[in-house]
């Protein structure tokens, strides 16, 4: 008797090499996730080197750090909020479902390739923040700041999931640059916090962009708030951006797969 | 070898929302068959199909596959299929995606045979946004047959070939056939399922019409085709009772189809009708099975 199933091992690597081929690929991802933090840092973080923030920290490793956690967070919430849409507008899951592909490897397939496009582009980032930017920042804090981001990233995997299985695969692109941006923005990714408006500074404490960037700033003793308090904000978001990603994703088996 | 049911339907019922698709279908297939399933758009073919697979639940009944549940991961590592409106990621390459197929299923055939067997060879290392509606078609087939499945579900596979691609389907579909697997496709063509099939299931407005050999199933249609003119307006009872379908008038020229052009002679000329420039002619196999289905949707 022959084997019944295929192995797990091969599958998820098999998936893994094809999401890689993608990501790559298109263009929405590979461009816009490693190459436009690196434009954006150019323009809004240059400038700022050298200078020494009011704590006595060196402003172009905030600004790294800060860029970094841009990165990241874009690829998660680009790669699976585009990425699930792309693959709901042209049937991909259709065809999937048929074929013994288990859904939680093709899952989990999907949150290996983010995690790491995820360090490639914070790796893209400090590297030019050192070579181009003259930023002198040590390799262990590098990979301390990439570790928290790519831990504290579920959430923004959930919202890129909830996006993906609400909107459709034109749409897609415009709804998150819609939410992520902003969010961006108003956490002080691009700019410190205290100069960004009162009224968006007033509401930064609730985004969850805002203590993702804490969570990483703590590793170079700039955060705001203990890591205990980022942690839990970001739990808490995990667990309601989940409980509508996995609602969205509910209502579209049971239109699709009844 | 175990004699169980590859495919087993069973009363399956199958509605969405107001929609009834199917209203109890019944159907056994067993390993080796080569069953078509045939009727017009909107029959429930597709439906049939997403049960027998898992893709949709039923409503009523029930659907096994190897005798296991249709969803279950053993019984998907044993199927091959070929789905209508389904898509795969044009950014990656023939070859590629076939690999990537190859890998889910325990005992997938070398990608050279796969390839070789679609027709590829050509076009292996392009990407699939690049490929033509025929080309792709065969690429899906080339996804289904990568696992080397003992059963191959294939929905409408010849839709958007070419008689070339049609031809070359044909074969590699009477090469797997005579290894022993079982194949079910569907098509809304009877000259196809006749050439490929050794089985038809008629599957009309969600029921099983009829199930039986090509050559039972084209005895069964109307399969000449009538033509006469007549001095008079015939109305409708004129041919009451008799076998005819597709019955049409026009100007005093009559037209129908019909099994059995001698018996409906004999009544109307019994029945006093003069009739000049009468033609028989075997009727278009196409024409005489959408009369066989129509027919069947003008009573319910």
């Amino acid at each position: 008797m022959t084997r019944a199933v295929a192995g797990l091992g091969p599958i998820l690597l098999a998936q893994i090499r094809s999401e890689v081929r993608l990501r790559w690929r298109v263009p929405a991802f590979s461009a816009s996730n490693l190459v436009l933090p690196v434009v954006l840092f150019s323009f809004f973080g240059l400038p700022f080197v050298g200078k020494t923030t009011p704590r006595g920290l060196d402003v172009g490793v905030v600004l790294l750090t800060s860029f970094a956690a841009y990165a990241v967070g874009q690829v998660m919430v680009y790669g699976f909020g585009i990425g699930v849409a792309m693959e709901r507008g042209q049937r991909i899951d259709v065809l999937m479902r048929a074929t013994p592909l288990p859904p939680a490897i093709h899952l989990a397939a999907k949150v290996v390739v983010a995690m790491l496009f995820g360090l490639l582009a914070a790796l893209i980032l400090f590297a030019y923040g050192t070579v181009v930017g003259g930023i002198r920042m040590a390799p262990g804090l590098w990979l301390d700041v990439t570790a928290r981001l790519l831990a504290g990233s579920l959430p923004l995997i959930a919202l890129g999931f909830a996006v993906g299985y609400v909107a459709g695969p034109n749409a897609a692109p415009a709804i998150v640059n819609l939410i992520y941006l902003p969010l961006a923005f108003a956490s002080g990714l691009f700019m410190p916090p205290d100069q960004l408006p009162h009224v968006v500074q007033r509401i930064a404490p609730y985004l969850p962009t805002y203590h993702y960037a804490q969570l990483a700033w703590g590793a170079i003793g700039a955060a705001r708030e203990p890591v205990g308090t980022s942690l839990g904000w970001l739990a808490a978001y995990t667990v309601v951006l989940l409980w509508l990603a996995t609602r969205a994703y509910r209502r579209e088996t049971s239109r699709k797969f009844a | 070898m175990s004699t169980e049911p590859v495919v087993e339907l069973q009363g399956v019922h199958k509605s969405y929302g107001e929609v009834q698709a199917l209203r109890g279908v019944d159907l056994t297939i067993g390993s080796g068959e080569v069953v078509a399933m045939l009727g017009p758009n909107g029959a429930g073919k597709t439906t049939s199909i997403a049960v027998m697979l898992g893709l949709r639940r039923v409503t009523r009944g029930q659907a096994r596959l190897f005798g296991l549940p249709p969803d279950d991961r053993r019984a998907r590592s044993r199927v091959g299929v070929m789905l209508q409106e389904s898509g795969v990621p044009g950014v990656l390459t023939v070859r590629e995606l076939i690999d990537q197929f190859r890998a889910y299923y325990p005992c997938p055939l070398p990608a050279e045979r796969v390839i070789a067997l679609a027709g590829l060879a050509e076009i292996a290392a392009a990407r699939v946004s690049t490929l033509s509606g025929g080309q792709r078609q065969r690429l899906y087939f080339a996804l289904a047959v990568s696992g080397d499945p003992d059963l191959l579900v294939l929905d409408e596979p010849t839709v958007g070939m070419d008689v070339e691609a049609r031809q070359r389907f044909r074969q590699a579909i009477r090469e797997l056939a005579a290894s022993e697997r079982t194949i079910v496709l569907t098509t809304h063509y009877l000259e196809e399922a006749d050439a490929l099939a050794r089985r038809i299931v008629v599957v009309d407005h969600g029921i099983v019409i009829a199930d039986a050999a090509p050559e039972a199933i084209k005895a069964r249609l109307p399969s000449k085709r009538m033509r006469f003119r007549t001095a008079t307006t015939l109305d409708g009872d004129v041919f009451a009772g008799l076998p005819v379908t597709a019955l049409e008038q026009l100007d005093g020229q009559v037209r129908l189809l019909s099994a059995e052009p001698e018996t409906v002679l004999r009544e109307l000329f019994r029945r006093g009708l003069t009739l000049t420039d009468l033609e028989v002619a075997g009727a278009d196999l196409e024409e005489a099975f959408l009369a066989l289905t129509s027919r069947r949707g003008e009573r319910t």
